[in-house]
């Protein structure tokens, strides 16, 4: 428990990406700023701040949510946080990523960070998923370029290739 | 944005002496809308009370009687349960209408409660299923019936020292039972309701023995349709029945012009809404 008038920095025993690490922040800043300015993880991003748009996705224990609208101090020790660098990187891109580009289920791409991992939740819950699912599970991310034909394409290629299928 | 207190709770213990020592504090859990209105500048609080890591809050349980939903069980987590799904269909739904994913594996049905907002989704729900809300303070604990829960605007019976803590829903699935969560909403996901409406039903023989109704976002908060209810109890579903109760329900509440919809839409809306529930017992019910 604790208490007091001005909230101290908390410290968080967290995985994010895989690497386990310690992390001091105040309690009320926002995952999304410990992410991008604590940790430099620049990939996610701030759309629209209050949870419509998805551009700040991240996964926290297997599920998506916005952390925009995670403040730092309801994460628990022990957390596991991935975010879209942890995906893959320039050199090494996950499949997911790589049918994104092919695809061109991304133009300006502020909105495929977001994209990608909840894309990426989907397939780690439903391997097969249709089109209609892959819908319903990216309809908390906006895009205003592609029309989302070509990003439930890109996923459905990336869902086929993870099943070994291409 | 200066610092503020922040109270964490790790057990419902200590959430409870928390929220009642620090009653000017909003209570944060999945913070789906409070983050929101803090942020906005909505609301400046000194401080929040967070429970979100209270793992008491989390369960789903049931036994013979009942279900009982721990506060901070997310939207995601109601709507995978199977027991959820068995016998409060309508809640599992409801859930689902909630925001998307992100928003479903955040939010909780206890925050949704205590935002008290007439669009609340799981509301009409919690008033339609005839659910009763588990209030705790350190004094003790009080039960009370979701129909005396919401008093007014963004209201509740809440006492400023008392925390909501569990939900309890009555088990009542039978071959007899119907119950439908319907939403009007600008797309499917992530919008916030139009009007919004649940309704439960005991059927036999092609009559309603009992039937619920509650209504969202056509009020101050969510309400039940009584006058609507007394029209439709043991009456046989026929076509002027359906159409009695349509008329009957448009005319029950008297819903605002606002930013998301006119006062004519959300009474045609209710309208529909009643009527497709209804036709669809006279579809699945044949007489036998």
């Amino acid at each position: 428990m604790t208490g007091g008038f001005v909230a101290e920095k908390v410290s968080k025993k967290i995985s994010v990406n895989s690497n386990h690490i310690e992390v001091l922040a105040p309690p009320e800043r926002r995952l999304l700023d410990v992410l991008r300015f604590d940790l430099e993880l620049m990939g996610t991003k701030e759309g629209c701040g209050e949870g419509e748009c998805g551009a700040c996705s991240v996964i926290i224990n297997g599920e998506v949510v916005n952390s925009c609208l995670v403040l730092f101090g309801q994460i628990a020790d022990g957390d596991e946080i991935l975010t879209v660098e942890g995906l893959g990187d320039a050199e090494h891109l996950a499949p997911i990523q790589q049918c994104f580009i092919d695809e061109v289920g991304t133009q300006c791409g502020i909105c495929t960070p977001g994209m990608l991992i909840s894309a990426h939740a989907l397939l780690m819950k439903n391997p097969n998923p249709d089109r209609d699912q892959v819908a319903i599970a990216m309809a908390g991310n906006l895009c205003r370029c592609t029309g989302y034909k070509r990003i439930i394409d890109s996923v459905m290629k990336a869902a086929e290739i993870l099943r070994g299928e291409k | 944005m200066s610092s503020i207190a922040y109270n964490k709770a790790s057990t419902l213990p200590e959430a409870i002496a928390l929220s009642a020592a620090n009653p000017n504090m909003p209570v944060l859990a999945g913070g789906t809308d409070l983050i929101v209105q803090w942020r906005s500048g909505l609301i400046s609080p000194p401080g929040f009370v967070d429970i979100s890591s209270v793992a008491e809050l989390r369960t789903i349980s049931a036994n013979d009687t009942f279900i009982e939903i721990g506060a901070c069980a997310t939207h995601a987590a109601i709507a995978a349960d199977a027991g959820v799904n068995l016998h409060l269909p309508a809640l599992a739904k409801a859930c689902l209408s909630i925001g998307a994913a992100q928003i479903q594996n955040r939010g909780t049905i206890g925050g949704n409660i205590m935002n008290a907002s007439p669009a609340g989704d799981t509301l009409p729900v919690v008033l339609a299923y005839g659910a009763e809300l588990k209030l705790e303070s350190v004094k003790g604990a009080r039960w009370v019936s979701a129909v005396d829960f919401f008093t007014g605007y963004r209201k509740t019976a809440k006492n400023s020292d008392e925390l909501l803590t569990r939900i309890k829903f009555p088990r009542r699935y039978s071959k007899d039972l119907r119950s439908e969560f319907y939403k009007i909403g600008t797309r499917r996901a992530q919008a916030i309701s139009k009007a919004a409406m649940c309704i439960v039903a005991e059927v036999s023989r092609g009559a309603i023995v009992e039937i619920a109704i509650a209504v969202g976002s056509v009020a101050p908060t969510a309400v039940r349709a009584f006058g609507t209810e007394a029209l439709l109890r043991g009456r046989a579903v026929t076509v002027p029945v359906i159409d009695s109760a349509k008329a009957s329900i448009t005319d029950e509440f008297s819903p605002i012009d606002d930013v998301r919809s006119t006062e004519d839409y959300r009474r045609f809306v209710c309208g529909s809404m009643l009527a497709n529930f209804l036709s669809g017992l006279t579809k699945k019910n044949t007489p036998v």
